[in-house]
């Protein structure tokens, strides 16, 4: 074992993000490589496969400016880890981890490997209490609770932004002396949504840290910005107890990168070019969310995941909605009829609604009430397709209820528009509108 | 003990100097002595498939051969354990690193210091061979039998009485020692004398299943569905509820809060049939989607290994594995990490044989030392997009006897479990029916008969309904509309966080009877001249 840096010249290929080094003396996977350009430049990297003496190494910056000839490569014998200090508090950092908001870095008081590392399951406390949101198709029907992952499903043009604002703002804990610090990572934003999310992080009265990659900066940030806002919410919920919500938008654009890297090492595509372990490396990041036995910390996920071509079953939403306990699913239809949020409740789902509400949690008749809502308003669906086919003039006295029914609930239930709901509003609501139509709550 | 040195590293496997290695021999890697298992062997070097994350390995480390291949240590006290891919237990694994697994270490499935009370069945003198029993350890509620291992020959001396794993439980003539535990190599079927037809059922508690699309014990059957559609909670509730002794139940690679809470639901519930808490009935084997993917590849021969240990025994063992599909995935990678030719979706070639080869592995047989024991396998599917024409489904359907196919559309709609009824199948049907006829009730079958025969009519008739509307529809089929609802409803659906998550046949009985006479009788009725609603009213 090397216990000190070995710098080389010997870079034999340069392909993409991609470095062969030749000759190379005991180089370990994982390593923290730096690269140093002519020019003084210099950008790190990480050693991808060792084969003998040739080292493949992944630069995490750009290779523009790296040459063949005079380009050294320091091997550092270290992992790559993530400095850490409860003054990261309030701090924007770019995809690389350095200070985008002038400031100079803060003194670590601890270093934590990037990648973190796995949860033992035996550890982990079930997540069970109820977070607000405000939303109704969220608190009342797929309820979010503490340490969950659920993502935002949506689609190019939906208001997945405004969403995510809506539940920025008002998002509340069940125990009212916590309350959430928010670690935002931006993958590939443009300009103009970036500034959006500033104005409402700038308006958020607890703390935030965010890490921002814009469209036009290095791809290979998008795959490090998530597991740098990762680390550090895991050192804020686990060594600092604190409650902790990670937004992560867009995973679109990570998966994207994702597969632009594993092109650039030549790996055999799977389904759509993205390559066959998506599946585990995305759980590399959404399973870092939850609750630890005997710690009072969490980590609560909202990535956001926008569905190339409006498909639930292309492989971004469809690995992700089977790693995540749910999903929210904005929808194309209920936007064009005017419906804010534009939820459709029917493909959404909240894995671990049922161990945050009822009595002591939400109230006594949530999980019957939502039932309910979900019975009828699904109902109203079918029937609206059978109303398309035969009129209006061939449906039965029993089922025009719940066909009216279907759209009040759309544009009332669904459609809150900007108003805030607790959950004891949203759950009367949702009742109110049942006797409306003369639905029987059993 | 040989050892070498590392070459190469890309992804999880790893090449190797090392000479004289067989193929499938366990070895250790680099100075944290991370366990692997050779895949291949050529003139010049070895490849290792290392089951431990490989992020900070170097070349140059040291491996070492273990002259054997990756086994499980087989002995009392594995029920009620949870332990990750390779046998190792996650609750002392906590104890003692903390709640994240940063260093993987050695450590064994089995508590050697733990005292069991012995009781000896066999004396000096005794010829011992490979599978007899050798005597008894009460292990919670079930009486442990303890099994010969590969070490055989004459009894010279048998302990009796108070011991733990770390004493041996007697010597043969010439002194070889009698283990009371022993190991077995996970990819190989333990052996048994003969196996037997599957014949009688193994109820699940899930209505769908029993009354429609029966298991039985000794089958296998696959559950597949796109995510959300309810997998896991069947998966879940049959290890609850099913009527069987021991339950393996493997997450592979999916969710930690899932297994979260499972845990701590089986330590709160209890087994409808004994009353005994659930945990004490169960062995957990764990590698969620976030721990080393070689692992999750070894977790399901991990699993059906002491699930077959246990079967040996006599016991009717259920094995659960969910997802199957992350099995494959994780031998995907490892595949392509190897650059062997890839077939179907990227998959290896050998994966349908590999996946008849483990399905096989379930049965009824007559053990090695003459009892009758069981191992039955519901493994849970999950096609990429929810799309059933993918290699695993396929694959699986060839070798599994039942198929319950989930359905996305019942699931947005919140009909759970979301089985479809037209396209799910159970080839154990036929065998079984005489059976819950004579056990439960002679007009089982013929309930089944007309339970289908009344969602089909209701099928043809929501096709004429679609022209005509409903208000144009005959009464007697508006009839079968409404009766086909209440078994949609009433009784495929069941609630798995309500009373009814549980439904025992005699229940599953009552209700498809009172649903089919309730048909009936206001069929009669209309017959007789009265308007639909007089024939539907008589009844609430
Ligand atoms: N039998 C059931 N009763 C009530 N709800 C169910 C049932 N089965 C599934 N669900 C609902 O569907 C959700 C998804 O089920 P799950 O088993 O986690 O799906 P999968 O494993 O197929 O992704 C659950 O969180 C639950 O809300
Ligand atoms: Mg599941």
């Amino acid at each position: 074992m090397r216990l000190s840096e070995h710098t080389y010249r010997t870079i034999s290929t340069i392909a993409g993000p991609l470095l062969f080094v030749k000759r190379v003396q005991a180089a370990r996977i994982g390593e923290v490589v730096r690269v140093v350009m002519p020019d003084g430049r210099s950008t790190d990297a990480e050693v991808l496969e060792i084969d003998g003496e040739t080292v493949l190494v992944e630069v995490y910056g750009t290779t523009q400016g790296v040459d063949i000839e005079k380009t050294t490569v320091t091997f550092t014998d270290a992992i790559k880890k993530v400095p850490l200090s409860p003054e990261i508090i309030g701090r924007i950092f770019n995809g690389s981890f350095l200070p985008k908001d002038g400031a100079p870095l803060f003194i670590p008081e601890k270093w934590m490997p990037l990648t973190g590392a796995p949860m033992n399951p035996a550890a982990r406390a079930r997540p069970a209490d109820f977070i607000e949101t405000g939303i109704t198709a969220i608190d009342g029907l797929n309820t979010l609770v503490r340490g969950q992952k659920l993502p935002i499903f949506s689609c190019a043009g939906l208001p997945s932004k405004e969403v995510v604002a809506f539940i920025l703002r008002n998002a509340r804990l069940a125990q009212a002396d916590r309350s959430f610090v928010v670690v935002f990572a931006a993958l590939g934003l443009t300009f103009h949504e970036y500034s959006f999310y500033q104005r409402v992080l700038d308006e958020m009265r607890t703390g935030f840290v965010a890490f921002v990659n814009m469209a036009d900066e290095p791809v290979m940030e998008r795959l490090l910005a998530p597991r740098f806002a990762l680390t550090v919410a895991e050192y804020l919920a686990f060594e600092k107890n604190m409650d902790v919500l990670v937004i992560i938008t867009d995973m679109t654009n990570y998966c994207d990168a994702l597969r632009e890297i594993s092109t650039a090492r030549e790996e055999l595509p799977g389904r759509r070019g993205y390559p066959g372990y998506m599946y585990s490396d995305l759980a590399s990041l959404y399973e870092r969310a939850g609750r630890i036995r005997d710690r009072d910390g969490s980590v609560t996920m909202l990535p956001v995941v926008t569905m190339p071509e409006d498909d639930i079953t292309h492989p971004i939403p469809d690995l992700t909605g089977y790693i995540t306990e749910g999903q929210i699913v904005l929808s194309r239809e209920l936007h064009q009829k005017g419906v804010s949020p534009p939820v459709d409740v029917l493909p959404s789902l909240s894995r671990l609604m049922q161990k945050g509400i009822g009595e002591g949690r939400t109230r006594a008749d949530h999980r019957n009430t939502a039932n309910h809502l979900y019975k009828y308003y699904a109902k109203g669906r079918d029937l609206r397709r059978l109303e398309a086919i035969v009129g209006r003039d061939g449906m039965t006295k029993a089922d025009l209820p719940m066909l009216d029914f279907a759209d009040a609930f759309e544009q009332e239930i669904i459609g809150q528009g900007a108003a805030r709901r607790t959950v004891q509003e949203s759950l009367d609501a949702g009742l109110v509108l049942m006797k409306k139509y003369s639905l029987e709550v059993k | 003990m040989q050892t070498g040195k590392i070459l190469g590293i890309s992804g999880p496997t790893v090449s190797v100097d090392l000479k004289g290695l067989k193929l499938y021999e366990r070895v250790f890697v680099g100075h944290g002595l991370l366990t692997g298992e050779v895949v291949r062997l050529e003139r010049s070097h070895a490849v290792i498939q290392v089951y431990e994350e490989t992020r900070g390995l170097g070349v140059g480390e040291p491996v070492k051969g273990l002259g054997m291949p990756l086994t499980v240590r087989l002995g009392p006290g594995l029920i009620g354990g949870m332990y990750d891919g390779l046998q190792r237990p996650l609750e002392r694994m906590r104890k003692e690193m903390g709640p994240f697994i940063r260093v993987w270490k050695e450590m064994y499935g089995l508590d050697y210091m733990k005292r069991w009370d012995f009781i000896p069945s066999v004396k000096p003198g005794d010829e011992l061979q490979y599978g007899m029993i050798i005597g008894e350890i009460q292990e919670g509620a079930f009486k442990h039998y303890l099994m010969c291992g590969s070490e055989q020959g004459t009894v010279a001396r048998i302990a009796s009485g108070d011991i733990s794993l770390d004493e041996p439980f007697g010597e043969f003539t010439g002194g070889l020692e009698i283990p009371g535990c022993h190991e077995w190599p996970v990819r190989m079927p333990r052996p048994y004398r003969k196996k037997f037809a599957p014949v009688t059922p193994l109820v699940t508690g899930q209505r769908i299943i029993d009354f429609l699309f029966p298991l039985a014990r000794g089958g296998a059957a696959i559950i597949p569905g796109g995510f959300g559609t309810g997998k896991t909670i069947f998966e879940q509730s049959v290890a609850k509820f099913a009527d069987v002794d021991i339950v393996v139940y493997v997450g592979c690679g999916e969710r930690g809060n899932e297994m979260a809470d499972l845990i701590a639901e089986f330590d709160e519930l209890e087994d409808p049939w004994t009353k005994r808490r659930l945990r004490d009935r169960t062995i957990l084997v764990v590698n969620t989607s976030n721990m080393p993917v070689a692992a999750r590849e070894a977790s399901i021969y991990t699993a059906v290994t002491m699930a077959e240990y246990y079967r040996d025994m006599g016991y009717n063992v259920l094995f659960l594995a969910d997802s199957l599909s992350r099995w494959a995935e994780a031998l995907r990678e490892i595949s392509t990490s190897l650059e062997e030719m890839p077939g179907e979706e990227g998959y290896p070639t050998y994966l349908a044989s590999r996946l008849s080869s483990f399905i096989e592995r379930a049965g009824v047989v007559e053990t090695m030392n003459g009892r009758i024991g069981s191992l039955s396998m519901i493994l849970s599917v999950s096609p990429p997009g929810g799309d059933f024409t993918e290699p695993v489904t396929q694959a699986c359907l060839r070798t599994t006897g039942a198929f319950f196919m989930l359905d996305t559309s019942l699931a947005h709609r919140r009909h759970f479990p979301a089985i479809n009824w037209f396209q799910s199948y159970s080839l154990y049907a036929g065998d079984l029916s005489e059976h819950y006829c004579r056990e439960v009730a002679p007009e089982w079958e013929e309930l089944r008969r007309r339970c289908n025969q009344i969602l089909q009519q209701e099928e043809s008739v929501r096709e004429v309904a679609e022209i005509v509307g409903i208000e144009g529809l005959q009464d007697a089929d508006r009839l079968v509309m409404r009766v086909a609802e209440r078994i949609r409803t009433e009784f495929l659906g069941q609630n798995a966080y309500s009373d009814d998550a549980f439904s025992p046949p005699d229940k599953t009985l009552v209700l498809i009877r009172s649903i089919v006479e309730y048909h009936d009788r206001a069929a009669e009725r209309l017959k007789q001249g009265a308007t639909l609603d007089e024939a539907m009213k008589g009844e609430q």
